[in-house]
């Protein structure tokens, strides 16, 4: 039995502690906004925030990420959570979408740190996560413009 | 659905019933025998076809439009909406995408059966759904007509709702439905002209983005169901191998495996979940036979740049190419190599399957939902209505889906164990077992009048064509209904080498074979090498590969005559207006020929895929290391109406990014018959830092809409090379580029 805290709520589970974190979350508690689509961490699909950090939850075992707090998608919220979605929606960011979860934890992330981010470290911090369709462009808007809607 | 023969006229009918609680539901049918009878091929490739829809609209304005296609992420959900919604008149806030089941009516009229692909989902639905809504429109109007007791003259519609001008009372569509179903559907409803357009031509938000960014969206990979069971499967390392023995002794005792299936394709190991299954699955000692162990890239090109000398077949021929060679004051000549190429979907390969005694669910991340459905009803022995295809959003196609080995596998093996199953590959089985790109070797030469331009032009490719694959997987399919499904599957296998002749040379020269440049004799050959590396479709098919080796020595003329690379490319092309078109439109936006900023470089080509033309100036710059930047893409396309610019906008800058990812970083290579990456470390995605930006001007035009989802990939590869030629004077003529090769 392991213990994990996900979005806000403490979870007992019966799961092999070597099970990556993206496995648990997406099989043990339905969570599946967090993408499978790498597993080695190259692809950013499966990023939730670990301690308020984008992690790739594929290259941690939900041993690792016990006492951890763990946020994904389906519990990023407050208003640069609002932000983004709004400023995805207006932009039209996503494309087959599959890749989108892990660029709003990023995203996220990044306004967190730098709530007035020059094109430049949206490009570093985005280049992250991958996307097969080629959406960045759009990201780069919809994350400039969530920006400025955060500075209203 | 239940038929209403009330008022039902017998040709071009519709279907009118009022379902309980469902609300009005009309059908733009093709006319058939009977309710049972299948649809003919013949009828589904046009012959008096009258294209097909759905829309269903509840009582509370909801409007549900059918979609055939499979939402790729290329919008196509989204713009098929739009069009309903703008002839309906429907407000846009209750409009709402429903992919559509297996039935003759959603067959793709391009295709003859029901599937995604060649960018036709806009082009084949645009005159069935403008009529259908029209229709339905008039409909309502009609029924408002007696309930308000006025003429329909009177009557206006807007954002779902009928008013009646001189009294102002309103009545909301939703509020028609019962009387509306007691009315014939008009037959030649009146279509909007284009400047009645209030939601074609606007860039109106995807009804799906707030879902996807928020990972509210379901993917294949998300399904689940009560017992579901899930599967890795492992397939042979050696390209064509298959399982001889499997000591699976160990991975059966590991936690939660419940079976081990041995497939003809692979070993799949059955857990109660993936990391149970995937982890198993790594015990396995599977011996494999057969394969080509023998086979390599250097080989594989080896053997086309022999075959290629030998006589091909002529897919084009214009004039007298030889004498016009010996006439020539000049003669130019280069060879292109071109790599295979992954499609690395975002989601990897996945299918869920239930297997029952008499039915068989399927929930397939598919381009085919027919193929998927006919091979499950070959698997599990159960007639066609038995079967039932669901399709999901898909993370990514890119042409891979097309292809049904992964429903295979998942009826297989649900079959086997007797549950619901779903199978996932890891991201190293779905690049390794991959239906790729076919790799090419050209050869061009050109003969030059004494002026510098070009009187003669060859070219001879030889590889693989991906349309034998197409054909494969689409052949059963495409036979009458009412044969046995076996029997069309045996009849596919005895016509597939015919129709392979007839259609797979072409096809592997599209892009080339249908060049638009005015030059008076021209010869293309397709030199058919067979090599047993799995081929499939990829983004724009062989235009992806010929548009590189056309355009790349359409600047290699420029180069040799001294001439400007636009000035030239519009001279040859004075009898397709359109491609003039585009190309004067993205070499004015892009400054073209006027000084631009230091170190950097533009380069240019002009290519249509499928009738869509598309130009595009790309700027670089190189570092003394070889290390190539491309800045900016200025693209201009001319696609007929662009139902929704800001999706036409996105495929073109998603097209340009896939595209660069072929041109500049990613490539697969074969050692001793094994496929050598395997994830995106070594099959490398162009990632934000190193994405340019893209500039789309779509030209204004009252044509009927184009596919777009493909033609924004063809160009970026020569645009980039022809601009890097200028940068450093080095000619690429192998993809993907190699820094080395530009190194000052």
């Amino acid at each position: 039995m392991i213990k994990l805290q996900v979005n806000g709520q403490i979870y007992d589970l019966d799961v092999d502690p070597d099970t990556p974190l993206l496995w648990v979350l997406r099989e043990q508690l339905g969570l599946t906004g967090a993408k499978y689509s790498c597993g080695i961490g190259e692809c950013g699909a499966c990023t939730v925030h670990l301690n308020d950090e984008p992690y790739p939850s594929c290259s941690i075992t939900a041993g690792e990420a016990v006492g951890q707090k763990i946020t994904t998608i389906e519990g990023l919220k407050g208003r640069t959570a609002d932000a983004l979605f709004k400023s995805w929606a207006e932009v039209d960011a996503p494309q087959c979408g599959y890749c989108q979860p892990g660029q709003i934890m990023h995203a996220a992330a990044l306004l967190s740190l730098s709530p007035k981010p020059v094109p430049h470290e949206i490009d570093q911090a985005m280049s992250n996560v991958l996307c097969r369709c080629g959406t960045y462009q759009d990201i780069r808007e919809a994350v400039q413009k969530a920006a400025e809607e955060l500075e209203k | 659905m239940k038929e209403n023969a009330t008022g039902l006229s017998r040709r071009n009918f519709m279907k009118v019933s009022l379902m309980a609680g469902a609300g009005l539901m009309v059908a733009v049918q093709m006319p058939v025998g009977g309710a049972k009878a299948a649809p003919t091929l013949k009828a589904s490739r046009g012959v008096g076809f009258v294209p097909n829809a759905w829309i269903r609209i509840a009582p509370d304005d909801t409007v549900t439009v059918m979609i055939k296609h499979t939402e790729l992420g290329q919008g196509t959900s989204t713009g098929l909406c739009m069009i309903v919604a703008e002839e309906l008149d429907a407000d846009w806030s209750r409009m709402r995408p429903e992919f559509a089941p297996v039935a003759p009516v959603y067959k793709n009229p391009d295709f003859g059966v029901q599937a995604t692909g060649g960018s036709t989902g806009v082009k084949t639905s645009w005159d069935a759904l403008r009529h259908a809504g029209a229709a339905t429109r008039e409909l309502l109007l009609m029924a408002a007509a007696e309930i308000l007791n006025a003429p329909a003259s009177e009557l206006t519609t807007e954002n779902s709702v009928v008013t009646h001008g001189p009294s102002q009372r309103k009545i909301r569509y939703g509020e028609l439905l019962e009387k509306a179903a007691t009315l014939k559907v008009p037959e030649n409803p009146r279509l909007k002209k284009p400047e009645e357009f209030k939601i074609i031509g606007r860039p109106f938000p995807r009804l799906d983005s707030l879902d996807k960014a928020r990972g509210r969206i379901k993917y294949g990979m998300d399904f689940t169901m009560p017992g579901l069971l899930t599967a890795a499967v492992v397939h042979a390392p050696v390209l064509g191998g298959k399982p001889a023995s499997v000591d699976d002794k160990e991975t059966r005792s590991m936690p939660g495996v419940r079976d081990v299936v041995t497939l003809d394709s692979g070993v799949a190991v059955v857990a109660e979940s993936y990391w149970q299954a995937h982890k198993a699955a790594q015990t396995l000692k599977a011996q494999w036979k057969g394969g080509a162990a023998d086979l390599s890239s250097e080989s594989i090109m080896a053997r086309f740049a022999e075959e290629i000398q030998e006589k091909g077949i002529r897919v084009r021929k214009d004039g007298r190419v030889g004498t016009a060679m010996t006439a020539a004051a000049k003669r130019v000549r280069a060879v292109y190599e071109l790599p295979y190429q992954a499609h690395a979907c975002p989601e990897p390969m996945n299918c869920t399957a239930h297997v029952l005694p008499d039915r068989c669910e399927v929930w397939a991340p598919t381009q085919g939902q027919e193929p998927a459905r006919d091979i499950a009803a070959r698997i599990t022995g159960l007639p066609l209505e038995a079967v039932s295809v669901h399709t999901p959003y898909v993370g990514g196609g890119f042409g891979r889906r097309f292809v049904h080995d992964f429903v295979i596998e998942a009826v297989q093996v649900s079959k086997a164990v007797k549950a619901p199953v779903k199978i996932v590959w890891s991201r190293e089985e779905d690049i390794r077992n991959d239906f790729f790109r076919p790799a090419f070797y050209n050869i061009v030469e050109a003969g030059l009048d004494s002026e510098g331009y070009p009187i003669a032009w060859i070219h001879k490719g030889a590889g693989q064509s991906q349309m034998d694959r197409i054909l494969e997987t689409a052949a059963p399919s495409g036979l009458p209904q009412w044969l046995p499904t076996s029997a069309r599957y045996a009849l596919a296998k005895v016509l597939l080498p015919v129709i392979k002749r007839l259609k797979s040379p072409e096809a592997a020269m599209s892009g080339s074979v249908d060049m638009a440049y005015g030059i008076e004799n021209v010869r293309i050959e397709y030199i058919r090498a067979d090599v047993p590396v799995p081929i499939g479709a990829w983004r724009s098919v062989g235009d992806s590969r010929n548009a590189f080796v056309k355009e790349s020595f359409m600047d290699e003329i420029a180069a040799a005559s001294g001439k400007d690379p636009v000035e030239l490319r519009l001279r040859l092309l004075k009898n397709a207006p359109k491609h003039r078109g585009v190309l004067e439109l993205a070499a004015d936006k892009a400054g073209w020929g006027k000084p631009g900023a230091e170190g950097i470089f533009q380069g240019v080509a002009v290519h249509s895929f499928h009738g869509t033309p598309v130009a595009m100036v790309a700027e670089v710059s190189v570092e003394s290391d070889g290390r190539v930047r491309v800045h900016r893409m200025v693209c201009a396309v001319d696609c007929g109406v662009a139902v929704n610019p800001k999706l036409v906008k996105s495929q073109i800058a998603g097209a340009v990014i896939f595209a660069l990812t072929a041109t500049l970083k990613s490539s697969v290579s074969i050692r001793e018959g094994r496929v050598q990456q395997s994830n995106f470390h070594n099959f490398p995605i162009l990632r934000m830092d190193e994405a340019p930006r893209v500039e789309v001007h779509i030209v204004k035009s009252a044509d009927p809409p184009n596919g777009i989802g493909e033609v924004g990939v063809p160009p970026v590869a020569p645009a980039v090379t022809n601009a890097l030629f200028r940068a450093t004077g080095k000619r690429i003529r192998r993809l993907p580029v190699n820094p080395d090769d530009l190194r000052t």
